[in-house]
């Protein structure tokens, strides 16, 4: 990461951006989630401030964008058609890099701040993030795919953008709220925040946020994976209790 | 109150779970079915991913027909002979289901097959229950109606190997209840269910059973066929959540018990009528979803394997 900082830092020196340079120093309210039993989504507060070594550059103003990624897996996108009357998938897309969460916080509307050339460089808004392998010969509209694909996750609260979400106060202090769902999957979740000038990034920061299964949630998943044949077992075991304890208690109920 | 599922990966509403649970439990422990074919759509529909929603549904389905099949012993509505001659075929069966449901997936039109056996056989099923009980009820509430024979002989009682079912009062051949078997072991394996809908009637219609019998032994086969099934799923796929099924269970076991003793006190007829009214109602569901334009046309799924 300071590698990285150092190295915008050279590209913007040579280019002379009036008022030097600014870095994020950066904080987050949580640098793990813990996935309990009872868990039903979390907020996450990230917060920062601009550090700079002049005065604040009046010449441009300063907009903070902030995304939260959760792992990506490969997936596969079907679609329905009409054959012989009845609704049946008959086309699929492979997509193989796909976020099972993306959220984007920003100070002012996207496109108002990012050029489309940064954002395809740094892959900030949600379509930069999806790759598809490519759809089959007979597939040509396979974009239809990936916007379905958006359009659904969009709809289950897994992928948004909050523009406006992001405070920024005296061009230094900035933080936004970020509402992690119930339904999320194990993993690294990276967040990162670039400051923007002229369209352009002049600053990123980045960090990862571990989110794990604990307690009772992580006994079950490792036994269901390490011992199948046992959690089997124990799953019958647990269905045979109940249905004999349920008879029971209602014997002596309807006799006591 | 949300409750995190471990191996679903999705937070439900624990209070949600145990109703469903309830409501499946009720309907097992009242028609003598599993009620594999509510519960696993029922679970899609909240957003329980579809494998975990098969195998944990399994487990559930395990777990109230226990508890169904106990209150039934107690009143000596088992056949366990037939269960078991049954239960003989209806593994045979679904051996034979698995091979066909694995060459189906190869060809890549399983869930096609899948939904169109659902429309075919619950439609079938379920019509030829409704009018044969319909006309049941209008001749016993007719003052002086003839009783209706049960016994009637027919090709069935001339085959060889008779053996006496004393529970059902049957003195008939091994060979039909075993071909009972292995066709309903055979569709519950295509299917992804344990057959209830199919072996309860099967058992009145073709083996001539008494109705009240009937639902206590195919509860019994029924425990052997998703206990299998779950044990498979969860050896090979890890698609069994615990914590779902324990929701669903406590939910099902106390449903399974209130039903058993509903069932006691409806006449079997009013029985047949509302599980056939039942399995007509999920059969025009599963045809609609074919017919009618879906409201999004597109959906995600994992990535298959290669």
């Amino acid at each position: 990461m300071i590698r990285r900082l150092a190295l915008i830092a050279v590209f913007l020196l040579p280019a002379g951006i009036a008022g030097g340079t600014e870095e994020v120093v950066a904080g987050l309210s949580q640098s793990s989630i813990a996935i309990t039993a009872n868990f039903d989504g979390s907020d996450l507060l990230i917060y920062g401030a601009v550090k700079r070594e002049d005065r604040i550059p009046r010449d441009s103003e300063l907009d903070v964008i902030i995304t939260v990624e959760g792992p990506s897996a490969p997936i596969m996108v079907r679609r329905k058609s009409r054959k012989f009357g009845i609704w049946v998938n008959t086309a699929a897309v492979d997509v193989d890099h796909a976020p099972s969460f993306y959220a984007v916080a920003t100070t002012r509307p996207l496109n108002d701040i990012l050029s489309q050339i940064e954002d395809l460089r740094r892959k900030v808004s949600v379509p930069q993030l999806i790759r598809s392998v490519g759809a089959p010969p007979d597939i040509q509209d396979s974009p239809s795919f990936t916007d379905a694909l958006i359009r659904i996750r969009e709809e289950n609260g897994l992928y948004s953008l909050h523009e406006g979400a992001v405070e920024l106060e005296e061009d230094t202090l900035f933080r936004t709220d970020i509402d992690l769902p119930a339904n999320l999957v194990e993993g690294e979740y990276r967040t990162r925040i670039f400051l923007v000038r002229d369209k352009k990034v002049v600053a990123a920061n980045e960090a990862l946020i571990d989110v794990r299964k604990v307690g009772l949630e992580r006994w079950l998943f490792d036994l269901a994976h390490k011992l199948p044949a046992a959690y089997g077992v124990l799953a019958l075991f647990l269905a045979g209790l109940a249905g004999w304890l349920a008879s029971t208690a209602f014997r002596l109920l309807r006799n006591g | 109150m949300q409750i995190y599922l471990p191996i679903a990966e999705v937070s439900l509403d624990a209070f949600l779970l145990l109703g469903i649970g309830g409501v499946v439990g009720l309907l097992s422990g009242l028609f003598g079915v599993g009620g594999g074919f509510l519960i696993t759509p029922l679970l899609f529909f909240i957003g329980v991913p579809p494998v975990v929603a098969v195998a944990t549904g399994a487990n559930q389905v395990v777990a109230s027909s226990i508890s169904g099949v106990l209150a039934h012993l107690k009143r000596r509505t088992v056949d366990i002979r037939m269960g078991l001659v049954l239960l003989a075929g209806g593994l045979s069966g679904s051996a034979l289901g698995i091979w066909v449901f694995n060459h189906l997936s190869r060809i890549g039109q399983i869930d096609l097959v899948v939904q169109l056996s659902y429309v075919v056989f619950l439609g079938l099923i379920g019509a030829l229950m409704l009018q044969e009980s319909l006309r049941a009820l209008r001749r016993s509430s007719r003052p002086g109606a003839v009783s209706v024979k049960r016994h009637h002989h027919s090709w069935l009682h001339n085959l060889p190997f008779k053996i006496k079912f004393r529970t059902s009062g049957l003195y008939i051949s091994v060979v039909p209840p075993l071909l009972v078997g292995v066709l309903v072991g055979l569709l519950a394996a295509i299917m992804g269910v344990g057959g209830g809908f199919i072996m309860v009637p099967a058992m009145i219609y073709l083996l001539g059973m008494p109705t009240k019998v009937v639902i206590g032994t195919s509860l019994f086969q029924i425990i052997f066929v998703t206990g299998f099934t779950t044990f498979m799923h969860a050896y090979t796929n890890q698609s069994v959540d615990l914590m779902l099924a324990l929701l669903l269970i406590i939910g099902g076991v106390v449903g399974a018990q209130i039903g058993t003793r509903l069932g006691a006190r409806l006449k079997a007829e009013q029985l047949r009528i509302l599980l056939a009214l039942l399995v007509l109602a999920v059969c025009v569901k599963i045809g609609a979803d074919l017919l009618i334009r879906p409201g999004e046309l597109y959906s995600i799924s994992e990535a298959a394997q290669r």
